[in-house]
C-alpha cells in the first residue's frame, strides 16, 4: 500500500469553501493521496454524514474505504485503533459532541497509550472527528463544548480549526500526523462563510497558535468558532482606538504557548475566550502557564469570557449562554482599565 | 405467535476428565508430538503462573493474574493461529502469549512494572495485555477490517473472560464482526467468576456462546479443560475466518481455580469444595492421563519436562530480575512519535531532578 505523504499533485483548485466543504476536500485529498487513509462512522457514506462533510465521499472512493458503521459510539472509538496497529489511517466521525463520550474509554485507555505501552511497536494514527458547540438551535446534548476533556489525555492532539482554510490545512496535517488526534469541528461556522481555499494538499503546521490580528494594547485568545465574536470584539474595540492582538490557538493540545507569551510581552493584557464553561475549561490551562511563565509582564489580571458553569441550556436560552461581543468587549475593558 | 428464529449451541469435549478419548477426535489428536507438544505448553505455562505468584510474594514482581487451570484455553487457542493471525489477549492468557512466542522475561518485565515487557520479539503485530476488561474486543474488529481490506487470508483473535461478555464494547464488537463478515475469532474464556461474581449472577442467558446468535453468528461451547476440543474449535473457526466465512465465539467452559489475582482472595466469596470438585477437571492432568494410557509416556519423560520447564522459568525470572529499570526519562520515550516542545520541557525537569 501506498505510504502517506505524498506530495501536492499538479492540480490544485482554488474555491471559496464553506468550512463543512473544506472537511470534505480535505477528506478526499487525504483519501486519495494515501490508501491507507480509510473513514468509519454513523451515516457518512450514502448519507454523506449528517452535515454532508463525507458528502460524494462514498461515489468517488467506495464503500470499503467509506464505511457506514453501526450505531455503536464505543466501537468507533475502538475499531480505529485495531486499524491503525495494522498500519492504516482511520478517520471516524462522532455525529455530535454530546454522543462522544463512550469514546473517551477508548482514547484515554488505547489510543493514546499504544505507542507507549509497546515501546512504539504499534501506534494509532488516527483522527477522530466531531462537530461541537451551540448556536445551531439543535436539539439537547448536541451543543456541548467538551475540548477540555480531551486535553488532560496525554498523548492526545487536540485541532480546533476556525475558518474553511484552517479546517483544510489542519485536517490534512491531523490525519498525516503519526499519532491520535481529537478534529473538533466548530459546527456553528460549518456554513456561516466562505473563504478561498487552495485544494492542492498542502498542510497547515499542529502544535502552532495563528496570530490573526496584529495588535498591541491586549491579546485576545480564542479558538474555533468564538473566533468570529473575538474578531469582532476587536473591531469594536478598534473604533474606540483599541488595538487588540488577536490569536487562533488552533491546537490546543500541545499547547503553542511561546505564541501566547510572547504577545502577553508586548501587550501585557490577555482575555481568553472560549464556549465551554468556565471551570476547568482550556481557559483555565492557558491562564495558568500566564500566571507562572508571564506575570512579570502581565499590567492586569487575566480574564476569562466563557460559557457559564451550566448545563448547555436548549435553544431558546442558548444564545443567552454563549460568550457575546458586548462580554468579551467588556473583559476587554476591565483588563484596559485596571491599574 | 409464529417462530421467526430459533438457535442451537453445540457442546464439544473429546478429552474426558478419565484422559479417555469420546467420540472422533481430529488427525491432530491421534499424534504423539503434537499431543507433547500441547502438554509441554501447558507445564511450562503453570510453571510460569507458580514462579511469578512466588515472586509477587516475595515483594519481586507486581500484581499478578494466575491462570491456574486455564491453560488448555490459552494454549489450545494459540497453538491453532498461524504466525500472521493476530492476538488479542485479556491479562489472562499467559499460556496463548507463551505460544506466539512471547518470553517468559517479557511476561515478567510486564506484570513486574515494566513496558519494554510488552514490546515483544515475537509476535511483533500481536496486541499487549488489554487491562479495561473486554475493551481490546473492537480493536480485533479493527484488526480484521484491515485484512478484509488487504485482501489478506488472516485472523484476529480476541480472548476474554466471561465477565467481559455483560460490556457493551463486546457487543459492539462482535455485532459489527458479524454485520461486516470480519475474520474474527472470539473466544470467551469462561473461567465461570469475574472477580467475586459468578457466572449466573452475571448473565441470564444459558450460554455466553449464543451471545453470538444475537449477532448474527455462530457460537460453540467446548469443554476449555480440554485442549483437543479449544485446538479443534479453533482451528475450524479460523479456516472460516480467514476464507470469508465470517466470525465466530468460541465459549470455553473452564475454572480459575486460583484467586482472581495476587491481590485477591478468593476464599471470602467461594467455597473449598467448589474448587475442589474443580481440580478433578483440570486440563494438565487429563492430558498426561492420556498420554500414558495412549501413548505410553513414560516417568522418566514426565520427570524430564518438569525439569526442562523449571529450568526454563528459572533461567526466564533470573534474566528478568537482572534487567535494570527503564531510564525514568524513557517515560517520555514513545509518548508521541516526536516529543512535542511542550512535552519536551517537562522531560528536561525531569531530568534535572537527578
Amino acid at each position: 500500500m501506498a505510504r502517506p505523504h505524498a506530495k501536492t499533485d499538479a492540480v490544485a483548485a482554488t474555491a471559496e469553501l464553506t468550512l463543512v466543504e473544506a472537511v470534505q476536500r480535505a477528506l478526499a485529498r487525504a483519501m486519495a493521496e494515501d490508501e491507507t487513509v480509510v473513514l468509519l462512522g454513523e451515516d457518512i457514506g450514502v448519507d454523506g454524514g449528517v452535515f454532508r462533510a463525507t458528502d460524494g465521499l462514498i461515489a468517488r472512493f467506495g464503500a470499503d474505504r467509506v464505511r457506514d458503521t453501526p450505531l455503536s459510539e464505543s466501537l468507533i472509538g475502538g475499531l480505529p485503533v485495531g486499524l491503525a496497529a495494522m498500519g492504516f489511517r482511520p478517520v471516524a466521525e462522532i455525529q455530535f459532541m454530546g454522543f462522544i463520550y463512550p469514546v473517551i474509554d477508548q482514547i484515554v485507555n488505547h489510543a493514546t497509550r499504544m505507542r507507549t505501552r509497546t515501546r512504539g511497536r504499534l501506534s494509532c494514527p488516527m483522527v477522530l472527528r466531531a462537530p461541537y458547540g451551540g448556536g445551531i438551535h439543535a436539539p439537547e446534548h448536541h451543543s456541548e463544548s467538551m475540548e477540555a476533556l480531551f486535553a488532560h489525555i496525554p498523548g492526545l492532539r487536540i485541532v480546533i480549526p476556525s475558518s474553511p482554510a484552517k479546517a483544510y490545512g489542519l485536517l490534512l496535517a491531523a490525519i498525516r500526523d503519526p499519532d491520535p488526534v481529537v478534529f473538533l469541528e466548530p459546527k456553528r461556522v460549518y456554513r456561516a462563510a466562505r473563504e478561498a481555499v487552495v485544494d492542492d494538499g498542502g498542510a497547515l503546521p499542529l502544535d502552532r497558535c495563528f496570530t490573526i490580528l496584529k495588535g498591541s494594547d491586549v491579546t485576545l485568545v480564542s479558538w474555533g468558532a468564538m473566533l468570529q465574536e473575538t474578531l469582532d470584539a476587536s473591531e469594536s474595540l478598534a473604533g474606540d482606538g483599541v488595538d487588540a492582538e488577536v490569536i487562533d490557538v488552533a491546537t490546543l493540545k500541545p499547547l503553542d504557548m511561546d505564541t501566547i507569551l510572547e504577545s502577553v510581552h508586548r501587550t501585557g493584557r490577555c482575555v481568553i475566550v472560549h464556549e465551554a464553561p468556565l471551570t476547568g475549561g482550556f481557559g483555565a490551562e492557558i491562564a495558568a502557564r500566564l500566571a507562572g511563565e508571564g506575570l512579570m509582564h502581565l499590567v492586569a489580571p487575566v480574564e476569562r469570557v466563557a460559557g457559564w458553569d451550566t448545563v448547555m441550556p436548549l435553544p431558546r436560552l442558548e444564545a443567552r449562554y454563549m460568550p457575546s461581543v458586548s462580554r468579551i468587549v467588556a473583559a476587554a475593558r476591565r483588563v484596559l482599565e485596571y491599574a | 405467535m409464529t417462530t421467526v428464529a430459533t438457535f442451537e449451541i453445540g457442546y464439544r469435549r473429546i478429552l474426558d476428565p478419565d484422559g479417555t478419548i469420546d467420540g472422533a477426535p481430529p488427525a491432530f489428536a491421534r499424534d504423539r508430538n503434537t499431543l507433547v507438544a500441547l502438554y509441554r505448553w501447558m507445564v511450562l505455562c503453570r510453571a510460569f503462573d507458580a514462579k511469578a505468584v512466588a515472586l509477587q510474594r516475595t515483594g519481586r514482581l507486581g500484581t499478578f493474574a494466575s491462570s491456574l487451570g486455564q491453560e488448555a484455553v490459552g494454549v489450545g487457542v494459540a497453538d491453532a493461529m498461524a504466525a500472521d493471525d493476530v492476538l488479542l489477549p485479556s491479562f489472562r492468557e499467559h499460556g496463548a502469549q507463551l505460544v506466539r512466542g512471547v518470553t517468559m522475561k517479557e511476561l515478567l518485565l510486564y506484570w513486574g512494572g515494566d513496558e519494554r515487557g510488552s514490546d515483544f520479539a515475537g509476535p511483533r503485530h500481536d496486541f499487549p495485555v488489554c487491562i479495561p476488561v473486554g475493551t481490546q474486543a473492537p480493536h480485533a474488529a479493527g484488526v480484521g477490517l484491515s485484512f478484509r481490506l488487504r485482501g489478506e487470508a488472516r485472523a484476529a483473535v480476541c480472548i476474554f473472560g466471561d465477565g467481559a461478555t455483560s460490556r457493551g464494547d463486546v457487543y459492539e464488537a462482535m455485532n459489527v464482526a458479524g454485520a461486516w463478515t470480519l475474520p474474527v475469532v472470539f473466544i470467551a474464556n469462561n473461567n465461570q467468576w469475574a472477580i467475586s461474581v459468578p457466572r449466573r449472577a452475571q448473565t441470564a442467558a444459558e450460554t455466553l456462546a449464543q451471545k453470538a446468535v444475537a449477532a448474527g453468528f455462530d457460537g460453540c461451547q467446548v469443554d476449555g479443560n480440554d485442549i483437543i476440543a479449544v485446538r479443534e474449535a479453533t482451528a475450524a473457526a479460523l479456516e472460516r475466518a480467514r476464507s470469508g466465512g465470517g466470525p465466530t465465539l468460541i465459549e470455553a467452559l473452564t475454572y480459575r481455580l486460583g484467586d482472581h489475582t495476587t491481590v485477591d482472595d478468593a476464599s471470602r466469596y467461594r467455597d473449598d469444595d467448589e474448587v475442589g470438585r474443580h481440580w478433578k477437571m483440570e486440563p494438565i492432568a487429563r492430558l498426561r492421563r492420556h498420554l500414558v494410557d495412549a501413548h505410553g509416556w513414560t516417568k522418566a519423560e514426565e520427570e524430564a519436562l518438569i525439569a526442562d520447564c523449571a529450568a526454563q522459568v528459572e533461567a526466564a525470572a533470573e534474566a528478568y530480575l537482572a534487567t535494570s529499570p527503564p531510564a525514568p526519562a524513557s517515560m517520555f520515550d514513545h509518548l508521541y512519535e516526536e516529543l512535542p516542545a511542550e512535552v519536551a520541557r517537562q522531560r528536561a525537569a525531569l531530568l534535572r531532578e537527578d
